[in-house]
């Protein structure tokens, strides 16, 4: 099996980002016109049939959520790109837009013709604000080829896509919250229901997806070889885009078949650890994932082994590799800083839950905690994973609860403070 | 008497063709708020919301003015507060602090003589730190005014950035 692979990433360097031309020279927008002929259930199967799971990080069956939005009976209905990779240590979605920024529109406009839509809008992170005159340079080339607007290709299909701006909210990548920013208010996840599959951005019908998702959309659809679906593993076919950072050698974006273990991650993509130094964990998915020690290293790479070694499954494709100059509380604490400045503030759970746990750990970190301490630590951290609004309360603390099973002794008590 | 619109009598014509031009470039579109406030802010020398801006652009948008301070509060990017001509934001989530972007913000503090948080009498420069911004293969990295500078782990490509920005 080789290490890497290029599919979702197959047309990097290929052609001119900036010009259509050239991505119509590569073969692009072949897969919107088949896709034209097809129906949007059948386009729904293809993703189901080849098992593709949504690479925002819910992992959410994509067929299953392409056929469910079209059912949503409605006179009008949305397709959003989540380009808000508000994670930290992920920026694949930063690239898959930087290098081809048609593939992820010709994914948005066959998601729109799948489910049924008349508007599709991105909402890229403010971060990528450099990013902007490229894709909107990308849309109104595709308006003016007639690819957007109105009877694509003689389709009778109208499709619109629109870019929005983020400007600095982790919160804003959860679906609600997005569709409230869309709105131009403030971006506090809704109570939920409606699911915003039923009632989300402007009261329409939402379907979310990640641009990783979108762009596989086209090379998915041309694929009639199975080359997709003979990557990964059985259970777990398929390549994926990760992004690499920390105390490596070479970090990076890149894309790889499902099943390749993290130690080959590391040490063949990423050049391994930086000289000199040795690895003491690994954090995958982001901010919001769960630590990996050195012994779980062999774990491969798919949903399923991730999740039965108790790690994140996948989530936003984000591997954090941390040598031993960072101690395990600092890291701790630099994460829940993360999430304490994140929170929107609406829920009590998650307000005061990362508050609370914050002061405990800057006592973890002192020396000065006892047995009292790190139990309530713990049972704030249960609290705010099943009694939160939305998903950043849920996994903000998944980082301390996997270090409390898998780091123990850094949660020791000191001797001379205990007796106190 | 001029209730709340007397915040109005300090706008000044640039501020006018400013919030015009952004918000004809975003299609006179309300829904569009924050990547109008964005831009604007990106006008303003100082980098800023200005109160009478956000009163004019309330009016020009047909939007009450408390939406735009929820918005403006709200967002991290955006300030309602005038910031330095060159704001030095430095990363401090995790994947940049396990490369020392401490000893960076350590290095600009002294090179500038400044604490985070703090604006230069001249109000050119100011140091802040904020969460990822999608440079963690480049850590320790520096973002000024939408610019990413990377590897700045050595002193001299400090003063290299510094030099760039004048
Ligand atoms: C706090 C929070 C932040 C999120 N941030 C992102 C994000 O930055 N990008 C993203 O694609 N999905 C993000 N998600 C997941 C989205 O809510 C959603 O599941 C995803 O965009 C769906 O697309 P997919 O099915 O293609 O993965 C976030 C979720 C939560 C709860
Ligand atoms: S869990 Fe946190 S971010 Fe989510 S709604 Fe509650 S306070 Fe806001
Ligand atoms: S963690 Fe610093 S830029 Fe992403």
């Amino acid at each position: 099996m080789g290490k890497t692979v290029s599919f979702i990433s197959r047309n990097f360097g290929r052609y001119n980002p900036a010009s259509l031309a050239s991505y119509e020279y590569i073969g692009g927008f072949t897969a919107l016109r088949k896709a034209l002929g097809m129906d949007g259930l059948e386009i729904a199967k293809v993703l189901s049939d080849n098992g593709v799971q949504g690479r925002g990080g819910a992992a959410y069956d994509m067929g299953r959520k392409w056929s469910q939005a079209r059912a949503v009976e409605a006179p009008h209905k949305c397709v959003v790109c989540n380009a808000d990779e508000g994670e930290p240590g992920t920026f694949k979605d930063r690239e898959l837009i930087r290098n081809d920024p048609f593939q992820l529109l010709e994914g948005m406009i066959i998601a729109g013709w799948s489910v049924g839509a008349d508007n599709g809008y991105i909402y890229m992170r403010g971060e990528y604000s450099h990013l902007r005159p490229l894709l909107l340079s990308a849309i109104r080339q595709c308006e003016e080829k007639g690819y957007l607007g109105d009877n694509i290709l003689g389709s009778g299909f109208s499709y619109r896509i629109h870019l929005y701006s983020g400007a600095g909210a982790y919160v804003c990548g959860e679906g609600s919250a997005l569709c409230e920013s869309l709105e131009g208010h403030s971006g506090r996840p809704r109570m939920k229901p409606p699911f915003i599959k039923q009632c989300g951005a402007f009261h329409l019908p939402t379907c979310v997806n990640n641009v990783e998702s979108l762009s596989l959309v086209p090379p998915l659809l041309l694929d009639t070889q199975g080359f997709y679906k003979s990557q990964g593993t059985p259970d777990c076919p398929g390549t994926k885009m990760i992004s690499v950072c920390g105390n490596v050698k070479n970090p990076g974006v890149f894309e790889v078949p499902f099943g390749i273990t993290i130690r080959e991650i590391i040490y063949d993509l990423a050049g391994g650890i930086e000289d000199g130094h040795q690895l003491q964990l690994v954090q995958l998915g982001g901010a919001s994932g769960r630590l990996a020690s050195p012994a779980q290293l062999d774990t491969p790479y798919t949903y399923k082994d991730m999740k039965a070694a108790d790690l994140t499954a996948i989530g936003s494709g984000a591997i954090l590799v941390v040598d031993e100059r960072t101690s395990i509380i600092g890291f701790l604490r630099i994460t829940q800083q993360f999430f304490f400045h994140e929170s929107c503030g609406q829920c009590t759970p998650c307000r005061e839950g990362n508050l609370h746990i914050r002061m405990l750990l800057d006592k973890v970190a002192a020396g000065t905690h006892t047995e009292q301490d790190i139990r309530l630590m713990e049972k704030y951290a249960r609290i705010m994973s099943t009694a939160s609004m939305c998903g950043l309360g849920e996994t903000a603390q998944s980082a301390l609860l996997s270090a409390m099973k898998r780091f123990p002794e850094v949660f020791a008590i000191k001797k001379e403070v205990a007796v106190r | 008497m001029k209730p709340f619109v007397q915040k109005l009598d300090e706008l000044t014509p640039e501020m006018v063709a400013l919030v015009d031009r952004v918000v004809e470039e975003h299609q006179n579109d309300p829904t569009q708020l924050v990547g109008i406030l964005l831009d604007i802010q990106d006008g303003v020398e100082r980098h800023y919301i200005p109160e009478p801006v956000a009163y004019y652009l309330s009016q020009r948008l047909s939007i009450r003015v408390t939406q735009i301070y929820d918005v403006v509060t709200f967002y991290s990017m955006l300030y309602d507060k005038p910031r330095a001509k060159y704001t030095l934001e430095v990363c401090n989530s995790a994947p940049c602090r396990v490369k020392d972007s401490d000893t960076l913000v350590e290095t600009l503090k002294r090179l500038l003589n400044l604490e985070v948080g703090e604006v230069t009498y001249d109000g050119r420069f100011c140091i802040e730190k904020v969460p990822c911004f999608g440079a963690c293969d480049v850590s320790p990295a520096v973002r000024v005014n939408g610019a990413v500078y990377g590897h700045l782990d050595s002193e001299e490509r400090v003063l290299d950035m510094l030099r760039q920005l004048d």
